[in-house]
């Protein structure tokens, strides 16, 4: 009579919708846009290359949970992000061959050998783009001009340079191309090392030089605004880097206006609006304290202008958000909550 | 307009309210046999004062606590919901997350329904609060909001000055209260002045409704201004968990409870508006608590409504009562959120039986493999106690539980909201549940072993000390004969001496 199969779970019995696969797959689609972009921008190289380096990474992660017996996570798209992300921080000319040792890098070492997804300490694409940095230095800093005639139908030579050979120069095809006064350096490197200021609106709109993805700060953050909008991004982060990135900046500029890049230059130039936006706002290694999150996107803006302005390097976002990854930990052990009831410091003085 | 509060954290659910609110409140019908389970709440299991065979007659009490005096105890006295004969004292299933059996009463009923003398307590104003403390006692009431709680340790006059009567309801699916509210809210009114009498005079009395429940709060507000009672009836947003204690006073005062304490220690007490309604009906017309509103809802029933049902019914009456459908996949008992399920329907309805929601599977879904956390911290905004629950689950599954007590695990109230939100699906409260008893069995092994460790120093100490004593005994013997041999010795060589002299 009354016996019945029914099943036994433990409360809360009802669940929100949204998934982590569904978060993930949105961040996918956020990052397409900025994908297409690029292609429009550099041609079939940076299609190759956004290929290569997300094939890469989702064969290295479906080769490691073989290898390690576990169930296949290429379906959850957190692979698929750190693919795209790479790329759109390569150099369009980057050859396929670094790309692929790129993508292995960040998945192997960043994501696999952490435990996986929500277990990484740091960004895995980061860390697979600190690699071919140290490991390819020239091929990493050889910039290709955006709009090159031709690019829809061929490739930029050093994209398919022969695995562990050194790319071929690019001069020539420069030549060919004839884009006048192309000096190979980014905005970013022009103003650091020669003090050549680019006009923040092209900036903004994405029409000069630069890395695979870094382009349109505009693209970057329309596409920022969908997840946020869709509550699957932490607003807070990015406002609280960008913020960050303006008070240094701005502090320097009231110094010497003559050495010192102005704030908004300093904004709209470089990979900064893809790292704060799609990067640092990671949620595996970033920390979840309402004032941790904060602390930590002032601390990479911070770092992002001081590494720009006095490290060897014209780019400084990478290792900043790095830095601020490493940090994470400490930075949400000293902002703990005060919870319900507990006492008020003053209170219990009494 | 009254300022109000608000906690940190909560989330806004699908009321799932309009299945069940419709309709008025009906009786159910009297079963063949109910079942009464010695306890059922927290504190002290009670004893039968019947034996098998013994008629019995409706609201007499048929098990109460060891001392008789439930009133001083984590007790309250059980008592026939209807009359008939005592068939059975014996363990039988009912409705526990443990899914152990447990000690009941078993009464066939005869059908007539007669009542035991009743006395009411009318005059309570007259005599000292203590008396109508010590009947409401007596009449078994508890917190029928679900935790039950036996309500005269929450009458006890210790300085409270405000007294709140909680009307939220702010669990999905369950609607006892808000149709309650609509149709006996003179009842409840009556009820919460005897609690400000017992309580010692409360200056201010609270009646809080989630604003989802219009109908209940115009019903309130209107009786109230007809007996020109001063009680404040008030609305609160709509938020789960605004229903839980803390979070509703934090909510109509600012004022939060200290950690580990009552909210008496600020001189608040919250009581459901059911049991404002017990408390009204034993003092005024002399029922102990027998019988309670249980909201019987979910997609698996015809006709999903709020029954008055006599304690130990067997939840399948109340089912075919309410029409069941085919297809049952899951069973609960409280709200969604914070209710357990069931393996059957074989089971009594109890004092904190507050709902029963029936669901095919097509309405609660089974959740998918849980993925790994990716630390995006939704726990963490929608807890109502500012916790970390990432950090609780990451070491509760590293079984660190001196870290999970230090991001303040016994701090949890259970209410879900982190679980509600994870977007990797994992069973969050599982795993404090989990932490928790650990926690507490650890605790146990501890101080078990602290006295055995003390036993053992005790003994070794005490058998040290006893071969000591034995040794200073025999010592002393060994002095005392020595002392006698050599003043044998010296008596004989005297002797000998003086022998030898003369």
């Amino acid at each position: 009579m009354a016996k019945q199969t029914v099943e036994l779970r433990t409360s809360p019995h009802i669940r929100k919708a949204p998934s982590v696969d569904e978060i993930m797959r949105n961040v996918v689609y956020a990052l397409i846009p900025i994908c297409l972009f690029a292609i429009y921008q550099f041609g079939i190289s940076a299609l190759a290359l956004i290929i290569v380096v997300t094939g890469s990474c989702l064969l290295t992660e479906a080769f490691f949970c073989r290898m390690s017996g576990k169930p296949n996570t290429i379906n959850d798209y957190s692979g698929a992000i750190t693919g795209m992300l790479l790329a759109l921080t390569l150099p369009p000319g980057f050859p396929l061959w670094m790309g692929v040792v790129a993508g292995f890098i960040a998945i192997g070492l960043g994501k696999t050998l952490f435990g996986g997804l929500g277990y990484n300490v740091l960004n895995p694409a980061l860390i697979g783009r600190a690699f071919v940095q140290a490991a390819f230095p020239a091929a990493i800093t050889t910039w290709t001009p955006a709009f090159a005639p031709g690019r829809f139908v061929e490739f930029i030579p050093s994209t398919l340079a022969l695995p562990f050979t050194k790319p071929p120069s690019i001069e020539s095809w420069l030549q060919g191309v004839a884009i006048d006064g192309f000096s190979g350096a980014t905005p970013l490197a022009l103003q650091k090392f020669e003090n050549i200021s680019t006009d923040t609106m092209s900036l903004f709109t994405g029409m000069t030089p630069g890395s695979v993805g870094e382009g349109s700060a505009l693209l970057i953050l329309i596409c920022g605004s969908y997840l946020i909008i869709r509550n699957m991004m932490d607003w807070r982060i990015p406002a609280a880097m960008l913020l960050g990135v303006l008070l240094t900046s701005g502090a320097f500029f009231m110094i010497d206006a003559v050495k010192y890049p102005d704030p908004l230059f300093v904004l709209f130039s470089g990979g900064l609006m893809l790292g704060a936006i799609f990067m640092a706002s990671d949620m595996v290694a970033s920390p979840v304290t309402p004032r941790g999150v904060l602390i930590y996107g002032l601390f990479i803006g911070f770092l992002t202008v001081i590494i720009r302005l006095f490290g060897g390097q014209a780019e400084g976002v990478m290792y900043a958000i790095l830095l601020g990854n490493a940090a994470s930990p400490l930075i949400e052990a000293v902002t703990q909550p005060r919870i319900y009831g507990a006492q008020k410091k003053v209170k219990s003085e009494q | 307009m009254i300022e109000l509060w608000q906690f940190h954290g909560g989330i806004k659910l699908e009321g799932h309210k309009s299945l069940s609110n419709k309709n008025p409140i009906v009786q159910a019908n009297i079963p063949q046999f109910l079942v009464l389970p010695l306890l059922q709440h927290i504190g002290d299991p009670t004893k039968p004062i019947v034996e098998v065979g013994e008629k019995v007659l409706k609201g007499q009490m048929i098990a109460h606590c060891h001392e008789h005096d439930c009133s001083k105890r984590i007790s309250t006295p059980v008592h026939a919901s209807s009359s008939g004969t005592i068939v059975a004292i014996e363990p039988r299933a009912v409705p526990h997350p443990s899914g152990l059996r447990a000690p009941c009463i078993v009464i066939e009923t005869d059908g007539q329904d007669t009542w035991f003398e009743r006395v009411p307590l009318t005059d309570y104003m007259e005599l000292p609060p203590s008396v109508a403390r010590t009947y409401i006692a007596q009449a078994g009431i508890v917190g029928l909001g679900g935790a039950g709680f036996p309500s005269h340790l929450k009458l006890k006059p210790e300085g409270i000055d405000t007294l709140i009567i909680n009307g939220a309801e702010c669990e999905p699916y369950i609607t006892c209260d808000d149709r309650l509210m609509r149709e006996e809210p003179d009842k409840i009114i009556a009820g919460a002045s005897i609690i400000r009498h017992v309580l010692g005079g409360a200056k201010r009395c609270i009646i809080a409704i989630e604003d989802n429940k219009a109908e209940a709060y115009s019903a309130l507000l209107e009786t109230a201004q007809q007996q020109q009672e001063q009680v404040e009836i008030i609305q609160v947003p709509t938020i789960y968990p605004m229903g839980g204690e803390k979070q509703l006073i934090h909510v109509l005062t600012g004022q939060e409870v200290e950690r580990g304490k009552l909210p008496a220690s600020i001189g608040i007490v919250v009581h459901n508006v059911k049991t404002a309604r017990a408390v009204y009906r034993a003092v005024q017309q002399g029922q102990a608590l027998i019988s309670r509103i249980v909201t019987v809802t979910g997609n698996g029933i015809k006709n999903p409504q709020n029954l008055e049902v006599r304690l130990g019914t067997p939840m399948h009456v109340v089912i075919e009562q309410c029409g069941r459908k085919s297809g049952i996949k899951r069973l609960i008992m409280g709200g969604s959120m914070m209710g357990f399920a069931l393996p059957n329907d074989d089971m009594p309805i109890v004092k904190t039986t507050n709902s029963l929601i029936v669901s095919r599977n097509d309405e609660i879904e089974t959740p998918s493999l849980p993925m790994p956390c990716i630390r995006c911290g939704a726990c963490a905004n929608a807890c109502p106690i500012h916790l970390l629950p990432q950090q609780l689950y990451w070491y509760a599954k590293a079984k660190d539980f001196k870290k999970v007590r230090d991001y303040h695990i016994f701090d949890c109230i259970e209410c879900g909201c982190c679980a509600y939100e994870c977007p990797s699906h994992i069973p969050l409260v599982s795993y404090y549940r989990y932490a928790k008893a650990e926690i507490i069995a650890s605790e146990r092994d501890r101080k078990k072993a602290d006295l055995a460790r003390q036993r053992h120093e005790f003994r070794t100490f005490r058998l040290k000390r006893e071969k000591a004593e034995k040794a200073t005994r025999h010592k002393q013997k060994k002095a005392v004969s020595d002392n006698s041999k050599e003043t044998a010795i010296k008596a004989a060589l005297e002797k000998s001496k003086a022998k030898y002299d003369t």
